[in-house]
């Protein structure tokens, strides 16, 4: 029992369900769905902690405190939004498509909440160990981008359509570096599965074989997730909160929670295909330590997602076309090239195969600061060309 | 295999239904007062002019074309990717061409300044 | 019926239904959305196969990338609240006429095989497990599908070439297209 309490309450539970006269498939069928129900419950009611922590830290890099009134350090704070968002009306624009309007928010958090089923919490405790998690991971992404069409859409308000479309289309396109950084990973664990891909980080965890492969995932996993800096989405000061406009109420709480929720979702998600999900000391013999090792290497990760926002203006949306096509889809496909050259080349030479990686990647990374600056130096000299009488102005 | 899918095939209805049990509770407890002002769509407080269309920009269906393109050539990568450690360096090589003529096509469509977000 | 036969049987029914839903609704946005439901229940029927990177891929491409892209040319340009699409010409029962002649057709050709009405799936010819790295030598393997595989992303350029091509007139490279 200490030392693996998640196989000896799943053996229990089995044990108990087929004393009860149920066959071992139908046995496993309803502890799948008692973790599925556990889990769906837990993540959600994780929110209620995350959006405070994000206040919380917010505030901090703000030089303000935050709440601090609800419960002991404001910890009840969201409890209370939540219990006001309850009691408030839901609104429900005039020729919208009532269906759709009600179906978004909800399909928009199954999008988010989906994405656990595969992250490994533990040695032996995750939600199914699928070989494709990780384009499960993508295609789940992909129904959260159709969640916000619908909402856009159904709110017949022109808006929030153009609002969608902008969501949409910067959806897409960070999907793409997205996609290719999953590669490498995939690369170098040799399946797509995360199970196995947390196995593969036991000699060295994939940041330090992949580090550009990490930033790029990490970067392009918070455009998804709308968080600052490309967060001009929901800025309320840009396009009116965007595709939820016509959004109240609970309606409106739901796209926050899965908002929230997607935030730290990539940090666990980045813990497990970079940072060694549930790996660390003792780990084999105590498998409770491998879900405190995973919490706490996701809480630094969130942490940073949380600093990034807090520190970093916002982007224009065609900043972030930019950046996306011109910087990282390049820098990706180039990534996953000088792995895969590198990888092979360190074991034909007979090379360490960290070491290669690692000076790689270094090179990779110095070859990219160089083409920026070449670049820079470029748009500069453009620049200066259109404009030169352009003399500076007379010292006061 | 379809068993392992179990797991997913039931946590997604059971979230989609948890999400909207919320949004259930809230119609049943929040007042439903509805008029026609308040109903009428959102154009930061004027009155709506016009259909609900939206002008037709080029942009948009450009990105999601070469977004189409990027899309298939990451899913042809995959089982190339799964495969990596198992191969020659020439079935590397021959990935790697795949992924150049992809970058010629990128190329492309810079220098045609069609990622410009105008 | 067992549950895969169960399962199945809601699959082919949803993706059937919705597909016909795809025609005959007035309108068009809703087509698009039942189409994705239609490409839905075909990822679930990938999955009864035991194809799940198929079925993966099903879904990110048919409804990630293609059913998006549709939306957005509906979207686009219609006049999206008023407008209603065609539901039915005046030839249509020589349609339906067709699909059953093609469906009997397809059904002769499938009771060919000696193991079409089996309850369960044939097994495969590779192990799960080892089936995408299968998949992945092959593609690159010079006695396999080599050949196919660097054509395809031949392919995908001259689709990307041709789209932007046709998507912007050469002559107009710069210049507001529109408000906003």
């Amino acid at each position: 029992m200490i030392t693996d309490p998640f196989t000896f309450v799943g053996d229990l539970l089995r044990e108990f369900l087929i004393g009860l006269g149920l066959t071992p498939p139908q046995a496993s069928g309803v502890i799948a769905f008692l973790g599925a129900g556990a889990l769906a419950t837990a993540v959600l009611l994780l929110c209620f902690l995350l959006i405070w922590a994000e206040r919380k830290i917010l505030a901090r890099i703000q030089d303000r405190i935050g709440p601090n009134r609800v419960g002991p350090f404001g910890l009840l704070q969201t409890v209370a939004d939540f219990a006001k968002l309850l009691t408030k009306e839901v609104v429900v624009p005039s020729g919208a498509d009532k269906l759709l309007y009600y179906l978004a928010p909800p399909l928009a958090v199954m999008a988010v909440v989906g994405l656990w089923a595969v992250i490994p919490l533990a040695p032996n405790l995750v939600g199914t160990d699928v070989n494709v998690a990780l384009i499960y991971l993508i295609s789940i992404g992909a129904i959260g981008t159709l969640a916000i069409m619908l909402a856009g859409w159904s709110s017949n308000n022109k808006y929030a359509l153009l609002g969608a479309f902008r969501s949409v289309a910067m959806l897409i396109s960070y999907e793409v570096p997205m996609v290719l950084a999953l590669l490498v990973p995939t690369m170098l664990a040799g399946s797509m599965g995360t199970v196995a891909i947390v196995e593969a980080q036991r000699q060295m965890w994939f940041v330090v074989l992949a580090p550009l492969a990490a930033i790029l995932f990490f970067t392009s996993s918070m455009a998804e997730a709308g968080k600052a800096p490309f967060d001009l989405l929901e800025a309320e000061s840009e396009i009116v909160a965007g595709y939820n406009i016509e959004y109240s109420s609970m309606a409106f709480g739901m796209f926050f929670v899965g908002d929230f929720l997607h935030g730290f979702t990539l940090s666990a998600l980045t813990v497990t295909l970079f940072f060694g999900g549930w790996l660390g000391p003792y780990v084999d013999q105590y498998s409770w330590l491998g879900l405190i090792y995973f919490l706490a290497k996701t809480a630094v990760v969130y942490f940073v997602v949380i600093w990034i926002r807090g520190s970093l203006p916002r982007l224009r949306i065609d900043q972030v076309n930019s950046f996306n096509w011109k910087f990282l889809v390049p820098l990706a496909l180039s990534v996953v090239v000088v792995t895969a050259v590198a990888d092979k080349s360190a074991a034909a030479l007979g090379w360490d195969r960290t070491l290669a990686l690692f000076v790689a990647n270094g090179l990779l990374l110095l070859g990219t600061v160089i083409a920026l600056q070449l670049y820079a130096r470029s748009q500069r000299r453009r620049f200066e060309r259109s404009r030169p009488a352009a003399a500076p102005a007379p010292a006061r | 295999m379809s068993d392992q899918w179990l797991f997913i095939a039931l946590i997604l209805p059971l979230a989609l239904f948890m999400a909207s049990v919320p949004i259930g509770l809230s119609r049943l407890i929040g007042p439903r007062k509805s008029n026609p002002a308040k109903d009428a769509a959102y154009e930061c407080g004027i009155e709506t002019v016009g259909d609900t269309w939206v002008q037709f920009k080029v942009q948009y269906y450009i990105f999601a074309l070469v977004f189409v393109v990027f899309d298939v050539e990451a899913v042809f990568l995959f089982p190339w990717a799964v495969a990596y450690e198992q191969l020659q360096l020439y079935a590397v090589l021959e990935g790697i061409l795949f992924i150049l003529i992809l970058a010629a096509g990128l190329l492309y469509a810079w220098r045609k300044g069609n990622l410009e977000w105008i | 019926m067992t549950l895969l036969q169960g399962v199945f049987v809601v699959t082919a029914l949803a993706a059937v239904i919705s597909a016909v839903m795809v025609v005959a609704s007035p309108r068009l946005v809703h087509a698009a959305l039942w189409l994705v439901v239609t490409l839905g229940a075909v990822a679930v029927l990938f999955i009864l196969l035991d194809a799940g990177f198929l079925a993966m891929v099903q879904v990110v491409i048919y409804i990630g990338a293609i059913a998006i892209l549709i939306i957005f040319t509906v979207m686009l340009t219609r006049r999206v609240m008023a407008d209603s699409g065609p539901q039915a010409n005046r030839a249509w029962w020589l349609a339906v006429f067709i699909g059953i002649v093609m469906f009997a057709a397809l059904l002769a050709l499938l009771a060919q095989m000696p193991t079409w009405w089996q309850a369960t799936p044939p097994p495969l010819a590779a192990s799960a497990d080892f089936m995408i790295e299968d998949l992945g030598k092959s593609l690159v393997d010079l006695d396999r599908y080599v050949v196919p595989f660097e054509v395809a992303s031949v392919l995908l350029l001259a689709a990307l070439i041709g789209s932007i091509v046709l998507a912007r007139p050469p002559a107009e490279t710069t210049g507001k297209t529109g408000p906003e």
